[in-house]
């Protein structure tokens, strides 16, 4: 078979170039698998902050249990080492190997691909891999597995794994490319240890907000967050509300095909959540507080808008705080694009007005999650004015971490954009 | 239009099938027998590398007479599924399950003498 042709053949003509591409498994480079993507990036000079994506945590475990606080935890969490895939302490759900379709979406089963050992790390080269592929200029990472630790039985494991992961990331990841940064793990069952970790990475420059994992029973509006919510505010740092799902929910559990559960639940946590936010007057409370809802779509939101509103008419004696409708307070939220319903460009329409999206939506690919979005998500569009594009793609984000601009992608820049110099494109390593 | 031999029949053994880029074009050659069908290596959903990823059947559903499920089992039609996002186009049509207006791009190819020659578009 050809894999290469001579350029010059027989009748004087010039021969075609000929290559073979190879099929794409668990082993194949980040490069290859979004070698399309990277040609679609080469073509335009879209600034690009990239509000959600990934770390693979679990496949550096063993650097995030040294860096446990407690001994006897370390201890804990090395005892499973060997007894199985899940590592030590990780609460996994049902379902979370289901996420690759059974094998046909190689990369969200493992990107185990060569990367060159050294002084920068693994994670450090996957990220930049991706980056540079999707022509992304500042991509903000979220663990994996981790999303539903909330809903571990011990509290006090939140803490020693949130506080490890965080560590490991602030140690020994993000200081080494200044491009990527991080939203840090908020173990939100134990709201002390939120404010100790708010206040430990107040100024860290690569930690450009605090989140929280959505997929749990706690109700946002409880009086024991107020420290919490009072400290982030005055970080100027945005509070994360990350979604996720849980097959382990009772709610969850009469959706019998993995399909139907993913669907509802990175909708019903952040749906929940908003919900209290909104009705308990949060925003009145810490009107200087950003909130950005992350990795819910957006169909969502036009529905809870149009349903609060309503209810709120009728019995605004619950909702006392409240000095304007609810959809008017959400119309000042942030949120995350991915994953884009794109299924009814009438509605995405619809919904994009109704949130403000030139000012409000913030992009998001969720690499390397088997539903991620490219940048094409937005660039597609129809309805959208180049401005407005470039605004959701990067602009609204820079204007809201604070993120500087290389200033050959300042075109059209506002929402408080900065520019000095470009990030460098090259890894800092350590 | 340009024909361009990418190859032989007998190198791609059957039920398999080989991508190549020849110049801008990317194309998926899909042998079975000694038939072979031609695909732009492009999912008309994100643009992803379909001809990339892997084969597998159709999974269909087992109903009873008196509709209830008897469970999943693979079917005979074959879908090469889109790497990126999982975007499944039945090999024989190029369309999706879901929705036929969904499809692959064709591209014509043929094979004479062994060898296997791609019609590169205008």
């Amino acid at each position: 078979m050809l894999t290469k042709t001579p350029r010059n053949s027989k009748n004087g003509k010039t021969a075609p170039r000929i290559s073979e591409l190879p099929k794409i498994d668990t082993a194949t480079d980040t490069r290859e698998i979004l070698a399309h993507a990277a040609k679609e990036a080469r073509q335009d000079n879209y600034f690009i902050v990239d509000v959600d994506a990934h770390v693979t945590e679990t496949a550096f475990w063993p650097d995030i249990i040294d860096r446990m606080e407690s001994d006897v935890y370390k201890q804990m969490a090395r005892a499973f080492k060997g007894r199985g895939p899940a590592p030590g302490l990780l609460n996994s759900t049902p379902g979370m190997l289901y996420q690759d379709v059974f094998g046909r979406i190689p990369h969200q089963q493992r990107l185990g691909e060569d990367a060159p050992g050294g002084r920068t790390h693994k994670q450090v080269t996957l990220v930049q891999r991706a980056m540079d592929s999707l022509g992304i200029d500042y991509m903000v990472v979220f663990p994996t597995p981790m999303l539903v630790l909330g809903m571990h039985p011990q509290a006090e494991v939140e803490v020693v794994v949130g506080n490890a992961f965080n560590k490991w990331l602030t140690e020994e990841v993000l200081p080494q490319e200044p491009r990527m940064k991080a939203m840090l793990y908020l173990p939100f069952n134990h709201p002390e240890a939120c404010v100790k970790a708010v206040e430990m990475y107040a100024d860290n420059s690569s930690v450009i907000g605090y989140s929280v994992t959505s997929t749990r029973f706690r109700a946002v509006n409880h009086d024991s967050y107020m420290p919490l919510y009072s400290a982030i505010q005055a970080t100027g740092k945005p509070l994360a509300f990350h979604s996720g799902f849980h097959w382990g929910d009772q709610s969850m559990q009469q959706c019998n095909r993995f399909i139907s559960m993913h669907a509802i639940s990175f909708v019903y946590y952040n749906i929940i959540h908003l919900t209290n936010w909104i009705i308990n007057g949060m925003p009145e409370r810490f009107p200087k507080l950003k909130v950005i809802w992350i990795e819910s779509g957006l169909a969502w939101l036009p529905f809870i808008m149009q349903r609060l509103d309503s209810e709120y008419m009728m019995r605004s004696s619950e909702a006392p705080l409240l000095k304007r409708r609810p959809s008017e307070y959400i119309r000042d939220m942030y949120f995350s694009s991915q994953p884009l319903e794109r299924s009814n460009l009438d509605l995405t329409e619809a919904t994009f007005k109704a949130i403000k999206a030139d000012t409000q939506l913030l992009f998001a690919s969720d690499w390397p999650h088997w539903d991620f979005d490219l940048p094409n998500a937005i660039t597609s569009l129809p309805f959208l004015d180049e401005q407005a594009k470039r605004n959701i793609l990067g602009f609204n984000a820079a204007g809201l971490f604070n993120l500087e601009v290389p200033k050959h992608k300042m075109i059209g820049a506002k929402n408080g954009a900065r520019t000095k110099k470009a990030p460098s494109r090259e890894p800092v390593t350590v | 239009m340009d024909e361009i031999s990418v190859g032989r029949l007998a190198d791609i053994p059957d039920g398999d099938y080989r991508i190549f880029a020849v110049e801008q074009l990317e194309v998926g050659i899909f042998r079975t027998g000694s038939k072979v069908l031609a695909y732009e290596n492009v999912c008309p959903h994100a643009g992803g590398p379909v001809c990339q990823g892997k084969i597998f059947n159709k999974v269909e559903e087992i109903i009873t007479s008196d509709k209830k499920s008897a469970g999943l089992r693979f079917g005979k039609a074959r879908h090469i599924v889109c790497p990126w996002h999982g975007y499944e186009y039945d090999l024989a049509t190029g369309c999706h399950p879901g929705d036929p207006s969904l499809r692959l791009t064709p591209v014509k190819v043929a094979v004479r003498n062994g060898q296997i020659y791609v019609s590169m578009p205008e």
